[in-house]
């Protein structure tokens, strides 16, 4: 634990992953729950709009690029740090 | 050819090829065995644990679910899709990092203590045992359907088949079956949704079509809602819960997700940290391909369904199916019980629509109608009749036949697997006798494996009465005991022993306590205390939903009682800080 920055490094991992989780809740619970039928007026199509599709479709979508950019930019992270695995 | 021979050449034609493979992948040592030698690439673990995770659960009964609940099955799309995020972001990295075979191993080190170890064993395998049941009861319906043999055979059959691959692979052998599971799962879901979106929208991809128009221009969905409000029903795309409930029961099975151990077994698997977090994606990228698929096939076969029944006007004399003219598949699942008719107003027609919807009921009654005549439509058949409905060709449904049993199989044996590494890794090396070798463990944990397998066929024959709820209260466990522990033993460097039990034990005990006093003790009939509806549920969050709850109450006990007991050891805090970089994964393999 001398060679690199412990604490600095999970600091940057803390508020990597907190923006995501945020992300996370905003399409999920946000768009397709709580906000869905505000969307729905707004950008309608296919005979619902865009609160249904996040509910039934777009929220997994974005949960899949939130894993990736979690993956590529903790690799950036891990290189930083000095922590990459060998 | 005719079905039931396509039936044979595609199931036993998959079978043939997991066998092949396990006996190819046989597993010679307890890291093999456990954690398939940590050589599993990510992409391959990606599939594997799409193929461990969708459960028949999710390949017949989701889009069942969602048929017939519309919009408010959401919570089932979003909350078995968003437990991914968490795994990746919050446990699987850590956990790999940790570098060892079971969760309640990392338990029991994290909190120093074995009394944490086996709770968490406990809690594993009262979830594990729970969500297995639903298995083996899918696998006997699949195969007493397609095999035209008894449930119980199709049972026995079907035990076998995982015995047979599971004890001889372990983790090995199972990880690369699901492999080929994950293949023949996915394309029979996808290949009859291809065909069905294309003949009502004109659109071959299903996530396209579910908003796309049908050939009158009119969108596919406004069509449904017309077509079922017509009947009386409520509007598909409305929304019929109460948003608090679908709030906290999509965060319990999002959380309850991230917390099942055959799921988080599998990210011990692969070689490296980075990995980890690269095969939660790859997993999320396999389970999409279906969960975006399935609200498309729950929705056309709904309209599929009330269109091939109310043929024409609603309320004319020639609006209804003749139920003498009713087509083969209507005979085929009536013959099984699952679908059921009853000529209520004795004019040989068949009138399905809502008859509790007073208002429509009344006007019905005008008509001659004397309630509804589909007096069952088990909502487990739509994806299994679904080809059929939609007049698709023998190889496909013979296809979907052999989907449904990759999907049974493979997620019985990750549950079994996880089951008997608890036992043979955790009580019986660990606690009980450290002495054994490492061959005799081995020999342990294929035995610990028959044993799980006759104890579950055992429930399949016999099914207690609490199977139907048996899936809901595994994610309410998972979710109330075994994520908010890892959670703390990875984020707090200051949790201790005597919180983590406690919290355990809070969350798990207060959410069983809900669901029993909605569902009867231990699930007896009669034992209820208050009515299973919404106006009596607390806040209105129904049992189903309570893990969201148990996993607030565990996360507090755990804190008031670690301030109130003796501090983490500093060599803890130090283990904390080890997990939390990815460095040095590799030496952590050796133990």
């Amino acid at each position: 634990m001398s060679d690199h920055d412990g604490q600095g490094y999970w600091a940057a991992n803390i508020r990597l992953v907190t923006w995501l989780l945020v992300v996370w809740a905003i399409c999920s619970y946000g768009f397709g729950i709580l906000l869905r039928d505000a969307l729905d007026t707004m950008v309608p199509f296919g005979g619902v709009g865009l609160g249904f599709w996040f509910a039934q479709q777009g929220s997994i979508y974005v949960f899949l690029a939130l894993i990736v950019i979690y993956s590529k930019k903790m690799a950036q992270i891990d290189a930083d740090f000095g922590v990459r695995e060998d | 050819m005719d079905l039931s021979t396509l039936t044979y050449i595609f199931v036993g034609g998959s079978f043939a090829l997991y066998f092949g493979i396990a006996i190819w992948a046989k597993a010679g040592s307890t890291g093999e065995f456990y954690a398939a030698g940590r050589g599993v690439h990510p992409i391959a673990n990606g599939m594997a644990t799409a193929a461990d995770w969708m459960s028949a659960a999710s390949f017949l009964s989701m889009a069942g679910l969602i048929a017939f609940m519309g919009y408010d099955a959401s919570i089932f799309l979003m909350g078995w899709t968003g437990g991914y995020v968490l795994l990746a972001l919050l446990l699987a990295p850590y956990l790999r990092k940790f570098g060892k075979f079971t969760v309640p191993e990392f338990v029991g080190d994290r909190f120093y203590s074995t009394t944490a170890r086996v709770v968490a064993v406990g809690c594993l395998i009262v979830a594990s045992i729970t969500y297995v049941i639903g298995q083996v009861k899918g696998i006997g319906v699949a195969f007493g359907r397609f095999l035209e043999v008894s449930y119980e055979l199709g049972l026995i059959i079907g035990m076998i088949t995982v015995a047979f691959y599971a004890v001889l692979g372990g983790m090995k052998g199972v990880t690369y079956t699901q492999i080929a599971q994950y293949c023949v799962l996915i394309l029979a879901y996808t290949v009859p949704a291809i065909f069905i979106s294309l003949n009502l929208t004109g659109n071959p991809l299903p996530q396209i079509g579910l908003f796309a128009a049908t050939s009158d221009g009119t969108a596919m969905l406004t069509k449904l809602n017309s077509v079922i409000t017509d009947l009386g029903f409520a509007e598909y795309t409305a929304q019929k819960g109460n948003t608090i409930n679908i709030v906290f029961y999509t965060f319990s099975l999002m959380i309850g997700t991230a917390g099942l151990p055959h799921v988080i077994i599998r990210f011990f698997t692969v070689p490296k940290v980075r990995d980890a977090r690269a095969s939660a994606g790859w997993a999320l990228v396999f389970i999409a391909i279906l969960y975006t698929t399935a609200p498309a096939v729950g929705a056309m076969a709904r309209l599929n369904l009330m269109n091939s029944i109310q043929v024409g006007e609603v309320g004319a004399p020639d609006g209804n199916l003749a139920y003498d003219e009713r087509p083969q598949w209507f005979k085929n699942w009536e013959a099984t019980g699952l679908l059921k008719f009853e000529d209520k107003n004795g004019d040989g027609k068949i009138q399905y629509y809502n008859d509790k919807n007073k208002e429509f009921a009344a006007k019905a009654a005008a008509w001659g109608w004397k309630g509804n005549e589909m007096v069952k439509v088990d909502r487990d058949i739509m994806v299994l009749a679904n080809p059929e409905v939609a007049g698709l060709p023998n190889w496909v449904i013979a296809l979907v036949a052999a989907g449904g049993l990759a999907a049974a199989l493979s997620t019985a044996a990750g549950l079994l697997l996880a089951i008997s590494s608890a036992v043979s890794h955790d009580l019986l090396k660990s606690t009980c006798m450290p002495e054994i070798s490492e061959k005799q463990e081995l020999l342990y944990a294929r035995l610990s494996m028959i044993g799980a397998i006759i104890l579950a066929g055992y429930f399949g024959l016999n099914p207690p009465g609490f199977a139907a709820q048996t899936v809901a209260l595994a994610f309410g466990l998972a979710a109330s005991s075994i994520f908010p522990v890892l959670m703390m033993g990875i984020f707090s460097k200051k949790m201790n022993n005597a919180g983590a039990v406690a919290g355990m034990l809070a969350g798990i005990t207060s959410t069983l306590l809900y669901i029993f006093a909605y569902k009867g003790f231990f699930f007896i009939k009669g034992t209820e205390l208050l009515a299973n509806t919404p106006a009596n549920h607390m806040f209105g969050i129904s049992p189903e939903a309570f893990g969201t709850v148990g996993a607030i109450i565990n996360f507090a006990v755990a804190f008031i009682v670690m301030n109130m007991t003796a501090p983490v050891p500093a060599e803890i805090e130090a283990m904390v800080e080890d997990i939390r970089i990815p460095k040095g994964a590799g030496a952590a393999q050796d133990h």
